[in-house]
């Protein structure tokens, strides 16, 4: 244990050491009555977001919660700027977005897949693999460097899909349901992982999940989203010590908050 | 972290499998490879079992049709002529391919970059299908004069579209949510071209080039055959119309079945450069997540 403590210490310094930008520590993000409809392959308009408010302070995780097809993605996807808003705005520093599917490169090694933000940044190849290689051991990756990701399990691809994002060295992270894909061993694993990676390295992280306990173990904040379209039904502050375990009395209440909270968004789709 | 929690990095202590180990070749392995084979090679003698069978008892004119034991024995007669008339198509094709292969990827990149590219090549490389490819080559002969170039331009034509059919489809085969990924670490589109696309399109390409040499060493008999030179080496296609026309059936059947185990290793040859060159496109899919 004592080791593992050791390892991370220097693993925090070298990711502040060289090119990462000055703001590493993160910003905030800041949602104000976003709305957004796209076309269906019909033609029909489908609203996803009808006046979404939402605000995650820096270095903080902010968890969205709602039921499958409430526009999750979507809110990710503006984050990000892969999408233009309708109405309202967004503040937010550079985003990067960490997918429900890896989509790790397959002809690329599981480093060179873990660098490439970097490699996109212009930083030549063998720098970007020395400075993803210097992280792999941290994720229990050591030995599979140069595995491809069809070579790799499915909680190792996830945590290179991670590594990948975090080494893009962009404030804000959006993580679209990234264990979703999981089996319920490994995604526990990896959330373990997670709290433990954000403690260490601190970001301003949006988690979309359907997954409630998920959201509660994981983030400092909770937004319940209706059905489509989406909009904030309710709000939770989870102001536990980390890490939480799902059987704790308080993520438990919270947990039945927020479930609440779904079930009112999916009757009447009321406040 | 709790003590009823599992170890988190349970995972590490799993001792690395070798990530990229080739299968030995053992003794074993060496065996099931050439029962591979084993077909092919059965279902080749049983049709030569049958040639030679026709021809024998039917008393066919080793002139019309010469019996398979009639083409070994001239094959191995002329096998200088045979020689130095396959180096030269070899040369063509070659040479034919790796320009059709170039020309096609590149045609194929631009086609998938401009929308407007594409409305205009894209009709004309189809037509160009379709042009009478061995009245061309006679026309290329009084305009360039004789030489490799008509060759080469006719053996190209008819080479370039399979890569740029493949290599369009393989560009565009890739995920869109993997470019939104690749836009979200900041690739700009040249990044997204040269991480994201273009080694999609790689394993696409080779597989229209594997197409190409096929057709190009009937290509190279077309290009040989309407860009006539004389002289007895000037390709093995020129020398099985010189043959026919001499009435040495026999002669021009070796040299054709000379063109016939050329294409044959050609297409392997590049089933083998693929390997090398798009390893992960062979590779066993993982466990299914």
């Amino acid at each position: 244990m004592h080791t593992q403590f050791q390892s991370r210490e220097r693993h925090t310094q070298e990711l502040r050491g060289t090119d990462q930008p000055s703001s590493a520590t993160g910003d905030g993000v800041s949602l104000d009555n976003v709305s957004h409809a796209y076309r269906d392959r019909r033609g029909t308009e489908v609203q996803a977001l009808a006046g979404v408010s939402l605000y995650a302070s820096r270095g903080s995780v902010l968890a969205v919660v709602g039921p499958s097809g409430c526009g999750k993605t979507t809110l990710l996807e503006l984050i990000c700027g892969l999408q233009r808003l309708d109405t309202g705005s967004i503040e937010c520093a550079p985003a990067v977005l960490m997918p429900q599917r890896d989509l790790l490169l397959p002809w690329l090694s599981a480093v060179d897949n873990a660098a490439l933000a970097l490699r996109i940044a212009g930083v030549s190849r063998t720098r970007a693999r020395m400075r993803g290689a210097s992280l792999f051991e941290e994720l229990g990756l050591d030995g599979f460097e140069r595995a491809r990701p069809q070579e790799l399990s499915g909680g190792m691809r996830q945590r290179v899909a991670f590594l990948r994002t975090l080494l893009s060295g962009k404030p804000v992270l959006c993580l679209d349901e990234p264990f979703g894909a999981l089996d319920a061993i490994t995604r526990q694993e990896m959330q373990e992982w997670l709290t433990g990676a954000l403690v260490r390295e601190p970001r301003t992280a949006v988690l979309v999940t359907h997954d409630v306990e998920e959201a509660i173990v994981l983030a400092d904040r909770v937004a319940v989203l209706s059905p489509r379209p989406g909009r904030v039904v309710a709000e939770l502050s989870v102001d536990l010590p980390r890490p939480r375990t799902r059987t704790d009395p308080s993520v438990i209440a919270l947990r039945e908050q927020a479930l609440h909270a779904l079930n009112l968004g999916a009757g009447g789709g009321e406040r | 972290m709790t003590p009823e929690d599992p170890a988190p990095h349970a995972r590490a202590t799993r001792p690395p499998t070798p990530p990229t180990a080739p299968p030995k070749a053992s003794p074993r392995h060496v065996v099931a490879r050439i029962l591979q084979y084993l077909p092919a090679v059965l279902l080749a003698t049983a049709l030569l079992g049958v040639w030679e069978a026709y021809v024998d008892l039917g008393s066919v004119s080793p002139i019309v049709l010469p019996a398979p034991h009639e083409v070994a024995g001239e094959a191995w007669r002329n096998s200088g002529l045979l020689a130095s008339n396959l180096e030269l198509t070899a040369q063509e094709v070659g040479l034919g391919v790796l320009l059709a292969l170039i020309f096609g990827f590149v045609l194929g990149v631009l086609i998938h970059l401009s929308p407007l590219l594409r409305r205009a090549v894209y009709p004309l490389a189809v037509g160009s299908q379709a042009v009478p490819v061995a009245l061309i080559g006679v026309l290329l002969v009084f305009w360039w004069g004789f030489g490799v170039l008509p060759k080469l331009f006719v053996i190209v034509l008819i080479c370039f579209f399979p890569v740029v059919v493949t290599t369009v489809d393989g560009l565009a085969s890739v995920d869109p949510d993997q470019l939104k990924l690749l836009r979200t670490l900041g690739a700009s589109r040249w990044q997204a071209l040269r991480f994201g696309e273009l080694p999609a399109a790689v394993p696409a390409a080779l597989s229209g080039a594997r197409i190409a040499l096929a057709v190009g060493v009937i290509g190279a008999y077309i290009a040989e055959t309407s860009t006539a030179t004389s002289g007895p080496y000037a390709g093995l296609g020129h020398q099985i119309n010189a043959d026919i026309n001499a009435l040495q059936t026999p002669r021009a059947y070796a040299a054709a079945a000379v063109l016939f185990v050329f294409a044959i290793a050609c297409f392997y040859t590049l089933a083998l450069a693929e390997r090398l060159l798009a390893p992960w496109a062979h590779q066993p899919r993982g466990e299914i997540r």
